[in-house]
């Protein structure tokens, strides 16, 4: 289901966090080229490293998709999958179809691809697939990519291997269990002869595909690469020596680079404008009208004045000389702080109820005792390093487009739309992936990449967009503020009986939809909310925006959970409790969380509840492990305070504690422990980079994160007003993986939610004072 | 006609005098090691060497740079083994590495000044280089391996 075959429909939460939403149809998929980004280790570095004059992309080459009907149509090069191909020297080829953005998953796929092909890592080329359905959903969000293919291309190397070791056996006519295949080669048990991966490519490639029942898989204990810590980053040299391309790097010969005048305000209008001084800027080419953007937002292009020059410089210079008269339209009324206020209001009687058990009002009315607080977490933009930026080109053959993008098919589909191109003429459309300067979202929004087609189209140029630090974060799909309301009722023996937890932000729904109201993604760490307790009622009011509402790494977790674990923490300390004892007894029993019988909607990110339940017995594990890390309950220093939270979200379980120091009123985070279980690891090291990166990027929401908008003009525009982490405020980050056989859940998101919450829980530990609104810039403290 | 040098290479430019030297590099020299990330010297992204010290090349006009040598990443080693990038693959720093030109050319000037920088030194050299991914734990572990691997080299 792509999004854009969806325009003018509200898609469901379901449908935007947890289906393959960006799937095309491609059935003519064997013809189609890719854009081959170099596994630029020693072994290649060479053909890379001169600066390509060519009209080819630098360090970009085009080359042909070895496919499976090329091997069956007597090519001799083996390719016995669409991800898999090797050429007679044996240098295998490995297709990485879900974009990188740092989250390490051009390693981590093809590692597990050579693993179970048992290839020489030596001797594998990584390559980025084109945007192109034959390969499944490539949709890089959800910290799905390892979930969904885990199983896909263990089943794809164990094609290879058989297939190698039939071949061996039929050169040395014996039994193919008679031959081991280990690092490249096959070997005869029993004598001393070998046969190199590169002298079986001809014989492999006339065997028929074995069918995926009788595979045998590799079991864990038999990996070589997944689960070892020691694999390097593919594009570690490339990165390191400033040869890494990503999108705002494409360069293509006779290219022009754009910058655009966006509407201030969402859905305005040029009313008039005058480019005559724009002009006058030497190196500008020409002025190019956007057309309006109209409701629903979706992806598309949000309108303006694109200045088309020689060079960034030129374009930039242009800009500031364009002479604009804008409509603002409707949303110029759009104000954050009114709109806290109407938050408010929208939880006094909510009209939507998402989970209930047994009776909320009746424990009201019969407890000893009701604590209640309410919480309030600030809009967020991505402000990933890299803006948003695409480079097109449009000829005779089709549209080419180059672009830093987290979802292939969905740029595929919305080039199409701007070009109006049949979903028959799909394989015209070529999506070369280059690397993400960061995603978390943002690059799964293709408006930027309908910008570039359009305007290569109407220059018949080839054009790179470039976003501004200020366009990304005026311009951006912001992360929802939001209000909540939660309520605890406890009997005369101090034990919890209710829980009411009330939840109000700015639907995702409505950039789909205008008439989306109902307060978006409840499920993600309101609804599932792990307390053992009687009676529950989970709700959620009713809100309208004027800014373009979008997923932001893990989603309304960040402030669902804030508000569940920050209310939690404050329980334990009415109750007189230890915090971590206290989470613990709130969860209760070991057992499967069955939110069905509580009459709640929940989509279990797209995975079924049977493979993945929600185990209070792994969430409990994770508390444990990462209390013991941070040897809980020992002694402080003066001024020193201590916080956890945990939280399972995208199928994995983490547990975070924070130490923070408080001096001269000002907060520092001393030390960080995270405990996190998410199932099969391939690339543990990876698994920890993105602990610590949530770490830090959770540090950011906490202490800046804020974005306002007064006349439905978003207020901030770089990072003097929206700030980000800095190294000194950055302690040493602990993280323990749990050594588990579960299957593989996500990685990329789950470590963001339960930070704050262990922050603030902390700062309490250390000051006695609870800030239950974030940013907490606003209270000087950091 | 602005005469500079580049990674050891002489280069004469026609180009305004207010031109930032990051456009003059990237879309002009066509070296795109040098990111982009803010246009205001926020973020560091953009980070060379000009004799020898980290500046922020895209608030540094070109005009500016008349007769100077710059260093890009690019041009930082022939066979990417600068101390520094030695410690940053050893470490495994980079994530989306979209900042990482930018953070490595900072550490290096930094070592060029402070041969044994304590975290607080690094913590300050480093502080005008942003990184959302969050790497900034292992950027201060490389640095400290890449001091000690510079005098391995000495």
């Amino acid at each position: 289901m792509s999004f854009l075959t969806k325009i003018g429909q509200v898609p469901t939460d379901e449908q935007i966090f947890n289906s393959n939403n960006d799937d095309l149809a491609n059935e003519d998929a064997g013809k189609t080229t890719s854009c081959r980004i170099e596994n630029v280790s020693r072994r290649s570095f060479l053909k890379v490293s001169g600066l390509a004059s060519s009209s080819l992309v630098i360090g970009v080459q085009l080359a042909s998709v070895q496919t499976v009907s090329a091997a069956k149509s007597g090519s001799s090069d083996f390719a016995p999958d669409v991800f898999i191909s090797m050429d007679k020297r044996g240098t295998v080829t490995i297709i990485c179809h879900r974009s990188e953005m740092g989250q390490g998953i051009r390693s981590s796929l093809p590692m597990l691809v050579a693993d179970e092909m048992e290839c020489d890592w030596q001797r594998v080329i990584v390559e980025q697939g084109l945007g192109d359905a034959k390969y499944g959903s490539q949709n890089t969000d959800g910290s799905r990519s390892v979930r969904r293919f885990y199983t896909r291309l263990k089943e794809a190397g164990a094609t290879a291997r058989t297939m190698l070791q039939t071949a061996a056996a039929q050169v040395w006519k014996v039994k193919p269990t008679q031959v081991e295949i280990y690092n490249h080669q096959a070997k005869l048990k029993s004598s001393s002869k070998t046969l190199d991966f590169s002298q079986l490519v001809e014989i492999a490639a006339t065997l028929p595909v074995p069918d995926k029942k009788t595979l045998k898989l590799k079991k864990e204990s038999e990996h070589r690469y997944v689960g070892k810590d020691t694999m390097p980053n593919i594009d570690g040299e490339a990165i390191v020596s400033g040869k890494a391309i990503y999108g705002f790097d494409v360069e293509l010969e006779q290219m022009k680079y754009a910058v655009i005048a966006r509407p201030p305000v969402l859905f305005g209008k040029v009313k008039s404008f005058d480019a005559t001084e724009a002009l006058k800027v030497p190196g500008v080419v020409k002025i190019v009208e956007m057309p309006t953007l109209t409701p629903p937002a979706v992806f598309k292009m949000l309108g303006g004045i694109a200045v088309i020059a020689e060079n960034t410089w030129a374009a930039l210079q242009a800009r500031d000389k364009l002479k604009i008269t804008w409509d603002h339209g409707d949303n110029a009324n759009y104000n954050t702080k009114k709109y806290e206020q109407e938050f408010v209001k929208a939880l006094k009687n909510p009209p939507h109820t998402a989970r209930s058990r047994g009776n909320w009002e009746d424990a009201k009315t019969a407890a000893d005792k009701i604590i209640s607080r309410n919480y309030y977490v600030a809009g967020i933009a991505h402000a990933t390093m890299e803006p948003p930026a695409a480079t097109a080109r449009i000829s005779k053959d089709g549209v080419d487009v180059w672009t830093c993008t987290q979802t292939p098919q969905s740029a595929q589909s919305t080039a199409m739309g701007v070009m109006k191109i049949p979903k028959e003429k799909a394989s015209s459309v070529k999506i070369n992936v280059t690397l993400l300067g960061g995603g978390f979202g943002r690059k799964s929004k293709p408006d930027y990449i309908a910008e570039a087609v359009f305007l290569a189209n109407e220059t018949k140029m080839p054009i790179k967009v470039q976003w501004t630090r200020e366009d990304e974060i005026k311009h951006g799909y912001y992360h929802s503020p939001s209000y909540q309301e939660l309520s605890a009722s406890f009997d005369k023996e101090q034990r919890s009986t209710g829980w009411y937890h009330g939840m109000v932000n700015h639907p995702i729904g409505s950039t789909f939809n205008p008439a989306a109201k109902e307060a978006g993604a409840a499920e993600l760490g309101q609804t599932d909310m792990p307390f053992d307790i009687p009676n529950i009622k989970i709700t959620n009011g009713e809100s309208e925006t004027s800014l373009r509402i979008g997923w932001v790494r893990s989603v309304t977790n960040i402030n669902n959970v804030f508000a569940v674990s920050s209310f939690a923490d404050e329980l334990a300390v009415e109750s007189n409790k230890d915090p971590k004892d206290y989470l613990l007894s709130l969860i209760g029993k070991d057992q499967f969380i069955d939110l069905a019988k509580d009459k709640a909607k929940y989509s279990n990110y797209g995975e079924s509840n049977e493979q993945y339940p929600i185990d209070t017995s792994r969430l409990k594990n994770v508390i444990n492990v990462v209390a013991k890390d941070a040897n809980w309950g020992k002694k402080l220093p003066k001024g020193h305070g201590i916080g956890i939270a945990a939280h399972r979200s995208f199928c994995s379980y983490v547990a975070t504690v924070v130490e923070v120091s408080s001096r001269e009123g000002k907060i520092q985070i001393e030390k960080v422990y995270y405990a996190v279980d998410a199932g099969k690891v391939i690339n543990p090291d990876r698994v920890r980079s993105q602990m610590e990166g949530a770490a830090i990027f959770s540090t950011s929401l906490a202490y800046y994160g804020e974005i306002t908008a007064d006349k439905g003009i978003v207020d901030q525009s770089n990072f003097h007003d929206y700030e980000l982490a800095r190294i000194g405020q950055v302690p040493v980050i602990e993280v323990n993986i749990i050594k588990n056989d579960h299957p593989p859940a996500g990685v990329g998101e789950p470590g963001v939610p339960p930070f704050a919450p262990a922050l603030c829980n902390a700062i309490y530990n250390a000051t006695g004072k609870r800030y239950r609104r974030l940013p907490l810039k606003q209270y000087g403290i950091v | 006609m602005i005469e500079l040098t580049i990674n050891n290479k002489q280069h004469k430019l026609d180009l305004p005098d207010d031109m930032p030297l990051l456009w003059a590099l990237r879309d002009i020299v066509k070296l795109t090691g040098s990111k982009y990330g803010c246009g205001k010297g926020l973020c560091g992204a953009c980070t060379v060497h000009m004799d020898g010290i980290a500046v922020r090349s895209c608030v540094m006009p070109i005009s500016a740079v008349k007769g100077k040598s710059i260093t890009t990443i690019e041009g930082l080693s022939e066979n990417i083994d600068h101390p520094v990038q030695k410690a940053w693959l050893e470490i495994n720093v980079p994530q989306c590495g979209y900042c990482q030109s930018g953070q490595i050319m900072s550490a290096a000037s930094l070592l060029a000044s402070n041969d044994s920088p304590s975290d607080d030194d690094i913590d300050q050299a480093m502080s005008g280089n942003l990184c959302r991914c969050g790497t900034y734990p292992r950027i201060r572990s490389a640095i400290h391996l890449a001091a000690k691997l510079a005098k391995e080299v000495k």
